[in-house]
């Protein structure tokens, strides 16, 4: 699978999507401050090229394994933003039920496996989801999301070790965003090549600009398709930068004004809305017309968010465990 | 329906912890089948039940030790509807279940020579705490629970009953009431009740003779050379019979006064005490009228004899089915025979009557007891 | 309560001031932690102390939890003092090893050669909607382990003073922070410095039912006690301070005093630290006991992410009156 040359349709359907991720965070930031979404909340705000670029790439087969900065991910995946809206209001109608708010989406529908708070905790869960993938004899990928911060953790270093060692179809995506929380890459990392640590445990990979969406396609559709043939795992940096602060509790102390405006240049959206106008597969109507639909979508899911209903207190330790009439239709 | 009881496994035994139910509730049983394990001295028995029928309620859980005669089930006859009914037998009231003590309690029973037998729980649900301990031990020692004591008993019970006889005139009536109704409003009421404050019918009986007493007051007081003395309330003396042979009939004070639930309660209070022979002596000297029930002896009416000083003694024979006749129809009833034994010189026949009536008349209406 | 003079601060600056006092006076010291430093610390603690003590002695760690720990015991095996900041319990688990299997089992199985005074911070807790991953209390499982010593300052003075005699014990500390905490505002003396990390502390005195509590269930159980006494009920009210070793003798003390006892603890229910203070008092105090044993513990459940569930899964005022009403004679019926 090649990537298609940049054309009408797909281009708008990239853009839209990308805008999609950055109306649905604002609204979110919105709402944090007025209160109705509270807890941790971290933004994509800058990576959405990443995100929206990898899942060019996957099948509705395959999985996706994310951080606590995943809302991106869940709606390129195709989680609607209704469910996950009202999610992060901690409704009951949210895509989690409402228990696990911002950092925790899950979706058995669209194979989304979290929603993982714990840095690095993804990566093992991913290895193994493709474990049974190999062990039944099924083509599927399973793409981890994680961040230069993960790189530190041991659990990274294992999980990279024992997917090449299996040679699990697992791809590994590092949005290598330059910072973990407020510690930049420098400051945690002696060797800040990351593709080269991946390279030590025997594994391809690959490195692309993450805040040019087709850069990231290109590089995702080669990968998932290496993947996807039985050759073991591959790593995929995806050069990005966050525009907004790692969360709303979040000062800024340790970073730039400067550097963050210089990111701001490349802002993901605007450079692909500049590559369509002068490419001539974007006008100045179809933009309003996108822009306008996704304001609706964005204003309907925080609508559907609100009137949302909050989960009887008597439910409160449901699902600690299986019921037993689940556990027969588990696979 | 009718009460399974703990039973007397040996003459030795005054208790028993009930180890394990072999039926359910809603299990029919046969006469001689084996319905629970009981714990006593001397070993774990299997004890059978004598009655056929289906279980209805289980009133004990295992691990509590209760003492001969407390109602462990109730268990429903053949041909009864469900609930529909409170226990027939009215039995001497057995001292209520009560085997939750605390460490605490036990330790300063122990310290304090308090016979835990006879003391109140009022702690969380219905648990002896130290507090209560401590109010036994205040309201007297106990006393010795020797065979001189019983000798005594036995013979200050002679010189009263032969004075009673020589001295007073006794006149003696009798009404057997239906109480089917009563009984069944009973059942229906403790439905509602936790089983530790289970209403035994002889409340209904107790608070009956109260409100009787209030109505046709020449039957409550005493006779003394100066004649009849109404009485300062209506204490009613209620005859206890004691493990060891003993009778006693302390006071239970201002039954008139008091709920059905209060009376039920400080009833099982006054009868756990008198077996623990911790009684005040205000309770040994009030009483202004005083009731006996033979009932549970099988007896169908017995006629007592009165207690001087006083003027008057209530005696209840057993609940019985009979056919009655009920609106010109003949239809199987739950009757009890009441009797009235009287001092003539202080009540004539009309009052007596009157005092009968009054019982009969409250019995019927036991929702305003 | 203080009879001289006090200023007014917040639980996070009384531990950013015994933090700044123990660099200050101990060179040994250092801080070291995940976002110490330039980020100013997860809940701020550490805030301008970099600038204060400069990068070598206010250390950012990469996310690396087993190895900034063990390197932490490594380091005060080797004679520094160093405080390890863990940014809460839940990322503890990934350090787990070092902490059990290292800073515990040194002492003993090196036969008495080598101590390890590491001292180890980390926030714990819910109750600010952080969801099954952020907000569990996990304390009572490391006090789980001979080797450690656990405590958990529940107020301005604790927050100020445990942590240099924690610095002073020769063997490793634990000190939880609760993450509701951080905000919390009280009086603290002009002249307030170490406390000791050896006993319980009785924060209200009653005579009728003792409540054990530690951390931030304190200002619940407090909240609740003055419910109680409302209706003529005196709570005595112990807060714990250490939860590894358990100072017994306080609460036997007053158990002897009031005969009945609730225990309050965010942790859960089964196999927690409540568990542990309840076979204890069953062991030791039971002729004492004049009614059960009382748990005011966490829903076993994973800490939901919505303000209601978690308020409901977690301990609150009206759930430890009702616990502590249950184990008190009816009151006497009209």
């Amino acid at each position: 699978m090649s990537t298609p040359p940049l054309e009408r349709t797909h281009g708008q359907r990239l853009l839209r999507e990308m805008i999609r991720i950055r109306r649905f965070e604002e609204a979110c930031a919105e709402h944090y401050s007025a209160g109705h979404i509270r807890g941790f909340l971290h933004l994509y705000i800058g990576e959405e090229a990443v995100a929206v670029g990898v899942m060019q790439g996957l099948t509705p087969a395959d999985a996706i394994v994310a951080t606590y900065r995943e809302h991106g991910h869940a709606l390129a995946r195709g989680i609607g933003a209704d469910p996950l809206m009202a999610e992060m209001f901690g409704k009951q109608e949210g895509c989690s039920r409402g228990r696990g708010g911002s950092m925790h989406v899950f979706d058995a529908a669209t194979r989304f496996y979290g929603g993982n708070a714990i840095v690095g905790g993804g990566l093992p869960l991913a290895v193994g989801l493709a474990l049974s993938d190999q062990l039944l004899g099924r083509r599927r990928v399973t793409a981890c999301f994680f961040g230069d911060g993960a790189v530190a953790e041991g659990e990274f270093h294992e999980s990279m070790n024992l997917a090449a060692l299996w040679k699990l179809p697992v791809l590994f995506v590092c949005e290598n965003n330059l910072y973990a929380m407020g510690t930049r890459i420098e400051r945690a990392l002696s060797q800040t090549d990351l593709p080269a640590k991946a390279r030590t445990y025997g594994m391809p990979t690959a490195s692309a600009d993450g805040m040019d969406v087709t850069a990231v396609e290109d590089a995702a559709r080669s990968a998932a398709e290496q993947v996807r043939a039985g050759n073991g795992p591959f790593f995929l940096e995806c050069r990005t930068y966050r525009f907004r602060a790692h969360s709303m509790f979040d000062a800024e102390l340790y970073r730039d004004k400067a550097e963050v405006e210089e990111w701001k240049t490349r802002d993901p959206i605007a450079l692909l809305k500049a590559r369509l106008e002068q490419a001539g597969l974007l006008d100045a109507r179809e933009l309003t017309a996108i822009e306008d639909e996704v304001r609706g979508e964005i204003a309907r899911a925080v609508a559907f968010a609100d009137a949302g209903t909050w989960e009887p207190v008597e439910h409160l330790t449901q699902d600690v465990y299986t019921p037993a009439a689940q556990e027969a239709n588990r696979g | 329906m009718s009460e399974f009881r703990m039973p007397s496994l040996g003459a030795d035994m005054e208790a028993g912890t009930l180890v394990e139910w072999t039926k359910a509730p809603g299990d029919t049983v046969a006469r001689g089948d084996i319905v629970a394990v009981v714990d006593t001295d001397k070993g774990a028995i299997e004890i059978e039940v004598f009655e056929p029928g289906t279980i209805e309620r289980l009133l004990v859980e295992p691990g509590q030790k209760v003492p001969v005669g407390t109602a462990l089930a109730i268990i429903r006859g053949a041909n009864e509807t469900p609930g529909a009914a409170a226990p027939a037998a009215v039995g001497a009231p057995a001292a209520p279940v009560r085997t939750r003590v605390s460490p605490a309690a036990r330790k300063a029973a122990e310290q304090l020579h308090v016979d835990l037998a006879g003391v109140v729980g009022q702690g969380p649900g219905g648990a002896i705490t130290v507090a209560d301990v401590e109010r036994a031990a205040a309201a007297g020692p106990p006393a010795p629970k020797t065979s001189t004591r019983a000798a005594g008993m036995r013979a200050a019970i002679g010189a009263a009953m032969a004075r009673s006889k020589r001295e007073i005139p006794h006149l003696y009536l009798s009404t057997t009431v239906d109480v089917t109704q009563p009984l069944a409003w009973l059942g229906l009421a403790n439905q509602a009740r936790p089983v530790t404050e289970r209403l035994l019918p002889i409340v209904l009986f107790l608070k009956a003779v109260a409100n009787a007493a209030v109505e046709v007051p020449a039957v409550n007081g005493t006779w003394n050379e100066n004649g009849f003395v109404p009485g300062a309330g209506v204490h009613i003396g209620c005859a206890i019979a004691l493990r060891d042979g003993g009778l006693v009939a302390p006071a239970l004070h201002d039954v008139d006064k008091k709920s059905l639930g209060e009376a039920g309660r400080d009833l099982m209070d006054l009868v756990s005490r008198a077996r623990a022979g911790s009684l005040r002596s205000s309770e040994m000297t009030d009483a202004t009228i005083t009731l006996t029930n033979l009932g549970d002896l099988g007896v169908d009416a017995a006629y007592a004899v009165i207690y001087p000083p006083q003027v008057a003694i209530v005696a209840i024979g057993r609940v019985v089915e009979r056919p009655w006749v009920v609106a010109g129809r003949v239809e199987p009833r739950s009757v009890v025979t009441l009797s009235l034994s009287a001092d003539h010189r202080a009540v004539d026949g009309r009052q007596a009557g009157a005092f009968l009536a009054a019982v009969e008349r409250a019995l019927q209406a036991p929702e305003a007891l | 309560m203080a009879n001289g003079p006090t200023r007014r601060i917040t639980y996070r600056d009384a531990m950013r001031e015994a933090i700044r006092e123990a660099l200050t006076r101990d060179p040994r010291v250092f801080l070291m932690g995940e976002d110490v430093g330039r980020y100013g610390g997860a809940y701020a603690v550490s805030k301008g102390l970099l600038a204060e003590f400069g990068p070598e002695r206010i250390r950012d760690t990469p996310l690396s939890e087993s190895t900034f720990v063990g390197a932490g015991i490594g380091a005060a095996l080797g004679g520094s003092r160093p405080i390890v900041e863990v940014m809460t319990v839940n990322f503890s688990l990934l350090a787990l090893d070092q902490i059990v299997n290292t800073a515990a089992t040194i002492r003993h199985m090196s036969g008495g050669q080598f101590s390890v005074p590491v001292v180890i911070r980390m926030a714990t807790g819910a109750g600010r909607q952080l969801a099954a991953q952020h907000a569990h209390s996990l304390e009572g499982w490391l006090a789980h382990v001979p080797g450690l010593r656990i405590v958990e300052p529940a107020t301005i003075e604790d927050a100020r003073g445990m942590l240099w005699t924690a610095l002073q014990d020769p063997d490793p500390v634990l000190i939880f922070e609760h993450q509701t905490l951080y905000n919390l505002e009280g009086d603290l003396p002009a002249d307030a410095g170490p406390v000791d990390i050896d006993r319980a502390v009785v924060r209200r005195h009653g005579g009728d039912v003792t409540v054990i509590t530690y951390g931030a269930m304190l200002y619940k159980s407090l909240a609740a006690a003055a419910t109680l006494a409302a209706d003529g009920v005196e709570c005595e009210v112990i807060d714990l301070r250490t939860l590894r070793p358990l100072d017994m003798n306080t609460i036997f003390e007053s158990v002897r005093r009031t005969r009945r006892v609730a225990i309050v603890d965010e942790g859960w229910r089964s196999g927690g630290l409540s568990a542990e203070i309840a076979a204890r008092l069953a062991e030791s105090a039971f002729y004492d006991l004049d009614a059960p044993i009382a748990r005011v513990c966490s829903a076993e459940v994973p800490i939901p992410y919505p303000k209601h569930l978690e308020d409901a899964a977690v301990p609150q005022a009206a759930a430890i009156v009702d616990a502590v009403r249950a184990l008190l004679p009816a009151p006497a019926p009209r």
